[in-house]
Parts: structure tokens; sequence; C-alpha cells
């Protein structure tokens, strides 16, 4: 277990404190169907659309193990750099309640598919900390109750019910609200470069159980707290500082922390009690006796590693080594597998550092703006390179390759198009500047009179020919002219 | 026409074939005979006249294009623990209601596939808990068998005691069942007729409303070890629905018919022999070895040494999957709902409304012997004694090729005779219990009779996927007790 650096502790009356944190991330398999059965897993359907004999749990429905599923545990274990079970056992989980319609879930207790692995999560500093995975297993999803749809019932959803989830535990390895954070967000990187599961929060996809507890540094652990439930990375951040500065307060003001189950609820930004240790359920695990222990065989688990795409890690260093790509730059565009792969397409025979800048600034810029999804940019990766195409070669200069950007972006078309109908091409022609200059030299005798003794207003002139030209003229010719015509 | 239900279902496949009669006139034949004798033996909780008869019109066509399948016209019923597409599907329980299922048991499946007519679904313990089927929510079975000179009412056992009545009264040529722990062996004993649970995972157990997964088995009930062997070929199959179904070809079990046990060696396992075990029941054995013996077999005294921890194992084992299996019975999706104030109150009144007492009693046990802190007392040291059961048959079976026993400490017993008293009744599982914890398969066929006239069997256990050995030794058994007394027909109606 890593120690947390100075900048991690929380200081407290009685000196610093250390925050230990560990996370089960429920990430939703990407799959067709659902664990168990062959209904339909797609978000947003009508409710009770996808729902199976098996998993509405009619008398004598079976459960049988959907392989894709398996496939996607294995290769998100592979991806953690995990052990993975050649033999693993699904178990129930018995409790009672109506969106679990078994009456039991399908989850893996004491022998798990996937056992330890690691993630290194990279830090805003630029540092990175190795966080350790306990364990991944595969479970099925519960349904959704649905309280507001009528004053006296409440109505069910079973088209979640039997979907596959990915429960993925780390080691209590971190040691603040960005650690966590960043964890999480490498964990659904990986996970999206992996196509195991999309990531996506808001959706419910993806979301994590928050173990929070507090320590003095180097000291004995202490008693922890579980938040369930948390469905954004920045929530997660702000879960974590929350508890950890209520339990600081109640162990400095004499008091102890016990074992129990807590909500944060994102309007008040505090956590509160659900259940303590004492309430907690007695789940009564026995293995499923309708599924047989999972058993896979090397040769499955080495084909699937053999076919694992590249993962954020190592593309990151290829980009480095291929690209000449500073770190900061291939931390930007590895971190979204979509952007890393649009640049890539972007970048193939252009100055990559040219290509970089372009992505994270302008597009990736314009996407973040929009709150849009990578997927639907409306310039494609192509037309995006022939506009640096055409800057490198110099048919228009960078400030109206961002135009053309613009243009395409709100009204589409092709990039070339839009420069040779809109006659956006630069203008070097020494002779057609010449005579822009000219006549702003002799429109502004006053301004020529100030730049004489003042050398750095020539930025105006250079403006007034810009706007002249329509922002076509090469700058530098511009420049040049000017100093020559202005004899400076 | 009552001639028709007294026939075998062999007997009855070669008279449709000859054209002695139609599918419609073998169907209607058992349907007045369940009209006339089902009010007395409350065998079906649901006679299904108008499928039989379209069932048994298609299957006339078929024959007469000659065209029949394996069981074309053959009318049987169906324990209420099979769903059944479109007809009420119960499991003898008040919680499933009216329920009524969308889709069809793989099992019964095959056999309308094979051409079989059904005549309606039959009584049966509530989910297939009980020995003397007198926990069924439709009231108890009554046993076509009573003892001599007395009118005094029998179990006919259980849980399938309505396939074992109708199959012995006459009421079907076969039927379906199901075996958890005795569930086939026990009433086709108790009622003179060939009961035979396969090998786990022979027949699909895909819609068929579970008791305890890793221990129930679908299987046939008739009145000859042929019949069984007939019905079973056509029952069995690998089921990609349930992945517990064995992918292994289905033999054809009537070729090893005839073949006689010549040479066979066959186990006798000094450990079913019970302290306090009537002397009926040792006499019958002994009959048993004797008429084994004389058609050639070896005998062999055997030992498996752990069958005595076989029956509490069972009791914790079975219970603790029921416990789970049950609860998808909640008053939310199907079934019985009785309302409550809040979810919870509502599951309290559903579920206390709508199980009888002895699923109430195995949902208990079940449920505590799975409780943090008594799973390794209770659960686990349960799994580890179903180890040991298995690896005494391993061991045995290595020297034999099947074990002779007998199927039940008794004969039947009066209805009300044992129901205030669980322990008592759960001993009847006693040497049946052992063949469910290891998976093997075991058939009972009729042997005699008790001191009071009423039926009692002998039970043969097999190696894994050996239901061919016995039906051999089955059939030898069977031939060797020569044609016994059947049931005086006192039921039926005027």
């Amino acid at each position: 277990m890593a120690d947390a650096t100075p900048a991690d502790l929380i200081s407290g009356a009685t000196g610093d404190w250390e925050t230990v944190i560990g996370l089960e991330v429920h990430a939703q398999v990407v799959s067709k169907s659902k664990l168990f059965s062959g209904a339909a897993t797609a978000f947003g359907a009508e409710p009770n659309s996808q729902v199976s004999l098996v998993d509405a749990a009619m008398p004598g429905m079976l459960p049988v193990i959907n392989a894709e599923c398996i496939a996607q545990a294995v290769r998100t274990g592979l991806g953690l750099k995990a052990q993975i079970n050649l033999e693993s056992v699904f178990d129930r989980k018995n409790y009672f309640y109506p969106d679990l319609p078994q009456g039991y879930q399908i989850s893996q207790f004491s022998r798990p598919i996937v056992g330890e692995g690691e993630v290194v999560v990279d830090l805003e500093d630029g540092g990175s900390v190795t966080v350790g995975i306990e364990r991944l297993h595969l479970e099925q999803d519960a349904g959704k109750s649905l309280h507001d749809q009528h004053p006296d019932f409440s109505y069910v959803d079973l088209n979640r019910s039997g979907v596959a989830l990915m429960e993925i535990v780390s080691k209590p390895d971190i040691r603040s609200a960005d650690q966590a954070k960043a964890y999480v967000t490498k964990l659904r990187s990986i996970l999206r470069y992996l196509g195991t599961c999309d990531g996506n929060m808001e959706q419910g996809s993806l979301r994590a159980d928050v173990n929070v507890s507090v320590r003095k540094p180097r000291g004995e652990l202490g008693t922890r707290c579980e938040i369930k439930n948390v469905n954004s990375i920045r929530t997660i951040g702000l879960a974590v500082d929350y508890e950890a500065r209520r339990q600081i307060d109640i162990i400095e003001d004499g008091g102890a922390i016990h074992q129990e189950t807590r909500l944060f609820d994102p309007d008040t930004g505090a956590t509160r009690a659900m259940r303590s240790k004492e309430e907690a359920r007695d789940y009564r695990y026995f293995p499923d006796p309708d599924l047989l222990p999972l058993v896979l065989t090397q040769d499955y688990v080495d084909d699937l590693a053999a076919h694992l795409p590249e993962l954020p890690d190592r593309k990151h260093a290829r980009f480095m080594a291929d690209y000449s790509l500073a770190a900061y730059d291939a931390d930007v565009l590895v971190a979204d597998k979509e952007a890393a792969d649009f640049f890539e397409a972007v970048a193939g025979g252009l100055d990559a550092k040219a290509a970089a800048n372009w992505v994270i600034n302008e597009v990736m810029g314009r996407i973040n703006k929009e709150g849009m999804a990578f997927s639907d940019i409306p310039v494609s990766a192509e037309a995006n390179k022939a506009i640096l195409q055409m800057t490198a070669d110099g048919t228009i200069s960078g400030k109206i390759a961002k135009d053309v950007l613009d243009i395409a972006w709100k009204e589409g078309g092709d990039p070339r198009a839009i420069v040779e109908q809109r006659g956006l091409e630069q203008v070097s022609d020494s002779g057609e500047i010449e005579k822009v200059v000219d006549e702003i030299i002799a429109a502004n005798p006053k301004q020529v009179e100030q730049v004489k003794g003042k050398p750095k207003t020539l930025g105006w002139f250079v403006g007034q020919v810009m706007q002249a030209t329509g922002g076509k003229a090469n700058p530098k010719s511009v420049n040049q002219i000017l100093r020559k015509k202005l004899e400076l | 026409m009552s001639d028709l239900t007294d026939l075998t279902i062999a007997g009855a496949r070669e008279g449709l074939r000859q054209k002695d009669f139609s599918a419609r006139e073998i169907a209607q034949a058992h349907l007045d005979a369940i009209e006339a004798g089902n009010a007395a033996l409350n065998a079906y909780i649901l006679p299904a006249p108008e499928q039989a008869l379209a069932m048994a019109q298609a299957a006339d066509e078929r024959l007469a294009k000659g065209e029949a399948r394996p069981l074309e016209g053959i009318p049987l019923g169906i324990k209420d623990l099979f769903c059944t597409q479109g007809l009420r599907s119960t499991a003898c329980s008040r919680i499933l209601g009216n329920f009524s299922p969308t889709y069809e048991s793989t099992v019964s499946q095959n056999l309308w596939d094979a051409g079989a007519v059904l005549l309606g679904k039959l009584n049966c313990d509530e989910f297939a808990m009980g020995s003397s089927n007198e926990t069924s929510c439709f009231g108890p079975v009554i046993n076509p068998w009573r003892r001599e000179g007395s009118n005094a009412p029998l179990v006919p056992g259980g849980s399938s005691g309505g396939s074992a009545s109708a199959v012995s009264a006459r009421l079907c040529l076969g039927a379906t069942a199901t075996d958890t722990g005795g569930s086939i062996r026990q009433p086709a004993a108790l009622t003179g007729t060939v009961g035979l649970k396969p090998t786990y995972g022979r027949c699909s157990r895909w819609g068929i409303v579970a008791f305890a997964s890793s221990l129930d088995q679908a299987g046939p009930i008739t009145r000859s070890v042929r019949d069984a062997a007939i019905m079973l070929g056509v029952m069995a199959s690998h089921d990609p629905k349930d992945t517990t179904s064995v992918d292994a070809p289905v033999p054809d079990y009537e070729a090893v018919l005839g073949q006689g046990v010549k040479g066979l060696k066959v186990g006798i396992p000094k450990e079913y022999r019970m302290e306090g075990m009537p002397e009926e029941i040792e006499k019958l054995w002994q009959q048993g070895i004797a008429w084994l013996t004389e058609a050639g077999a070896e005998i062999r005294d055997v030992s498996l040494p752990h069958t005595k921890y076989a029956l509490p194992a069972y009791y914790i084992v079975a219970p603790a999957e029921a416990s789970s299996n049950l609860a998808r019975y909640d008053g939310v999706r199907y079934g019985l709902r009785v309302p409550g104030g809040d979810v919870t109150e509502q599951y309290e009144n559903t579920r206390s409304e709508g199980f009888g007492p002895e699923v109430k009693r195995r949902v208990l046990i079940g449920t505590y012997v799975l409780s943090a802190g008594y799973y390794d007392a209770y659960y686990l040291k349960a799994q580890k004694v179903r180890t040991l059961i298995k690896r005494d048959f391993e061991q045995v079976f290595e020297d034999v090729d099947v074990l002779l026993t007998p199927t039940t400490p008794g004969p039947a017993f009066a209805i009300g005779e044992k129901s205030g008293d669980p322990i008592e009744m759960y001993l009847n599982d006693i040497f049946t219990v052992t063949a469910n914890m290891s998976g093997l398969p075991g058939i009972s066929v009729p042997a005699g009779l008790s001191a009071e006239g009423t039926p009692l069997g002998l039970q043969l256990i097999g190696k894994a996927f050996d239901e061919e050995a016995l039906f051999q030794v089955g059939e030898v058994i069977e031939e060797a007790a020569g044609t016994l007394p059947q049931p005086q027909d006192w039921w039926s109606a005027p």
C-alpha cells in the first residue's frame, strides 16, 4: 500500500490525516444480450420490452451463460494485467426486492473469474500511482423500481434485469479524491479501449461504491464507510472529500467511526447513513446449482489476449516515440480512444506536432464546448487533414484554417471547396499586398507619424491590411512590405 | 372398451399401428376412466379432454399416413410440476394461483413431438415436497390399492402420487414424474408401478418448476419396465436451455431388453439393512437376490459406508436450494398476490397464504442452513457428505454393474398416519435419496405384496448414464415376480 504525498494529506485540529480509499466499480458489459438470457440490452427501450422468461424469473426457467459476456470479462482482466481464473463459480446472492425477480442475484462470491491485477493511474502533476486490483467478477444487474408512476403503487421495469455487470474491486491503494477520480478516469479509458464497457456514467453503465477511511499518516487503518452508487467522476471526488472530513471531525471530537453504508446526496453535497453493519443483510450466498462451474482453457485466454486492442499506456508510449509528441499532448489524446484514433487519422504525412495542436485545441475544443460526443463530430478526420494540408502548403493562413473549420462545422462542405468558392486562398503576391499597403499609408498619416517613434504600433497596420484583405494576406509578406514602405 | 386402459404402452403402440383401435378410441377410453374414477382418487387436478381428443385426432391422421412417431397416440398424464403451454401449471401450490405458462417444458414437448397425447395435469405434493401426496393444495391423492379387508384410504406415496395413482388405476398408460429424493421411485413402489429416476442431466429441467436444482430429475412412471424404457427414450435429450443437461446420445433403451443378466455383477449394499427394518422388506430383498442369482447374475456384498449420512445431508441440501428457488414466488409478477401496506407486508401476506406448512418448513430450514454462521456447519458439511457418498458409489461400481436394494422401508400407509411427524415422513426417502445425492439413476420395480396385500418394490441403482443396465436387470425382476395382482376397481363411479 502506498503512502500519501504531503499534498494529499488533510489537516485537522490534531495534525495531518491520510485518506484511504478503495473502489468497487460496476461496469456494464458491452454485449448484445444479457448475462444469462437472450434478451437485448439496449439503453432507453420501452419499459419491460427487453425481458425474457428467464429475466422475469418465470417458473422452471434456467440461466444459460452468454459466452460473449465471459469473453468481455476475460478481455477486461487481461487489460488490467490480472490473473484469469480458469475455473470460477457463479453464486446466488439471496434477497427480496421487487426489481429482483428471482429473489437472488447471480454473482460470483468466493471464486471470481478474474483475480489480482493493477492499473497505472496518471496524475495531474505528471506523476503516477499504481492501484492494485483485488478482483473482477461477473454478476446480473437488477431491474428498476419506478416510484413516481402511481400514487399508491410502484412499478417495475425489468429491461435491465439480468444485464451483465463487471464488478471491479480495487485494493485500498488510493489516497485522495483526485487519485480516486484519476483512477476511475483511467479505468474507464481502459474499458473503452477494450470495448468491454461504454463507460457512460449518465446512463448508469459505470457506477462506483466508494470505501473511505482515515488514519494518521502511516498509522493503523481506520474503520471504513461505504458510499453506494456514486455515478459521476466529479461526484466521486466530492463524496470522498466530504466523507473524509466528516470522519476526521468525528474522530477529533472524540467519537468513533462505525462501519456503515452511506449515500451521497449531490444536492446537499453530503453523505448520509443508509444502513449500519448490524443491519447488513445476510445474503446467504451459495453456488448456483443451475450453473456448472465455469471452466476456461488457457488456449481460449491466450487467443483473447492475442487479439486485444492497443491499450492507453502502450498507445501513449507509441505517440511519444513515433510522433515525437510531448507527454502532455499524448496524455490528452490517449485519454479518449476516439480522440487518439482521430488524431492518427489526421496526422499521417503531416507535421505531427501541428496535427496534435489542431486536434487538441480546435477539434476537441469545439467538441468540449458543445458537449458533444466524438462520434457526432460534423467534420471528418479526412476533412481536418485537408485543412491542415492547405495550411502546410501555404494555400491558406492559420487564421483562415480556423475559419474554414468553423464554416465546415456549422454548414458542412468539403474544406477545399469552401476555400475555393469563397476565395479564401492566402495572398502572397507582393504586388497586390503593396497596393493595399500604399492605400493604408496614404489614408493614415497620423499613424505613420506615430510608428516612426514607436515601431511597436506596426501591429495596427498589419491589422488594417489583414482586414482589408479579408485575412487572406500572407502575414509574413505583409510585415516585410510594411517595414520596407515605412522605412522601419 | 375398458380393456384399452389395461394396455401397456408397448401394447398400445402395436395395436395402434395394426389399426386394432384408434388413438381417439384409446384417448376416449382413458377420459371415460378419469371421468368415472378421478373423483375418488384425486389423481388429476386438471383433466384436458379437449386437448386429448385434438391430439388423438392428429395422431390418427399420422397413423393413417403411416407416419407414426415413437409415441403416436399414446395417452399420458403430466405431473403438475411440468409447465404446459396454455394449461394451468401450479406445482400444486396456492401461490401459483391460475398461472398459465406461455411455454412448454422440454420434457413434455419431447413427448408431444413424439406423438403422445396429453390427458391432463396430475396431482403432486406442493412443489414436490412430500412423500405421501398429502401436501398438495388440491388435497391428497388416494392410492387405488387398499389393505386387505379394509376400506381405509392409503397414500400413493409422493411427491409424484398423482402420477403413480393414475398409472396404477389405469387412468393413463404412463405419466411423467419428477424425483428429488425419491419422488418417482417411492410412489411407484407404493402403487405397484415401475418408476425410473434417470441420471442427473439425462432429462432437461427446463420448464419444470424447480424444487432443488442439483437433485431434481424428470422420469417416467409406467406399468412395465419396457414402457419406462420407451418413455425415457423420448423424454431424454440434450437441451441447450439447461446447462446441466448432458450432451450425450440417447441410446435405444428397448434394445437391451431380453438380454438377461447372465454374468452381470449385482451389489448388495450392507448399509441398506437398517435397524428395525420390517421383516417383509428383508424377505423381499432376499427374494430379489434369489431371482437374480437364478437368472445367472453374480451377487456381491458391497459397502457404501456413508449411507447413513445421506438422509440428514439431503434434508440440508434440498431445503437450502428450495429456499432460494422459491424466492421468486413473491406476488409481484404472477400467481397469487395478497396485498399489504407496503412491499414487505405484501411478501409476507402472499407467501404466508400461498405456501403450505411443509413448504414453509423447508424454506425455513433452507434459510437457516445457508445463513451466516451456520453455512459451514450445515450446508458446506452436507456438500462434503455428498462428495463422500458419490465416492462410495464410484468405488463400488468398479466391482459391480448395479446395486439391488429395497425401494422403501415399508408399504403404503394410511392418509394422516405419518403427516403429523415430519421426521417419520422423511424416513420414507431413506433408500432413495442416495441416488439423488450422487446423481445416479435408480429404478423401482414391483416385486411382491406386503402382508397387508399392498405392493412393495425393489430398487436398482446403476452407474451414471447406464439406465440400460437398470432396464436389463429390472426386466428380469419383473418377469421373476410374475403377474402381480392388480388393485380392485373400487374407485370408478358406475
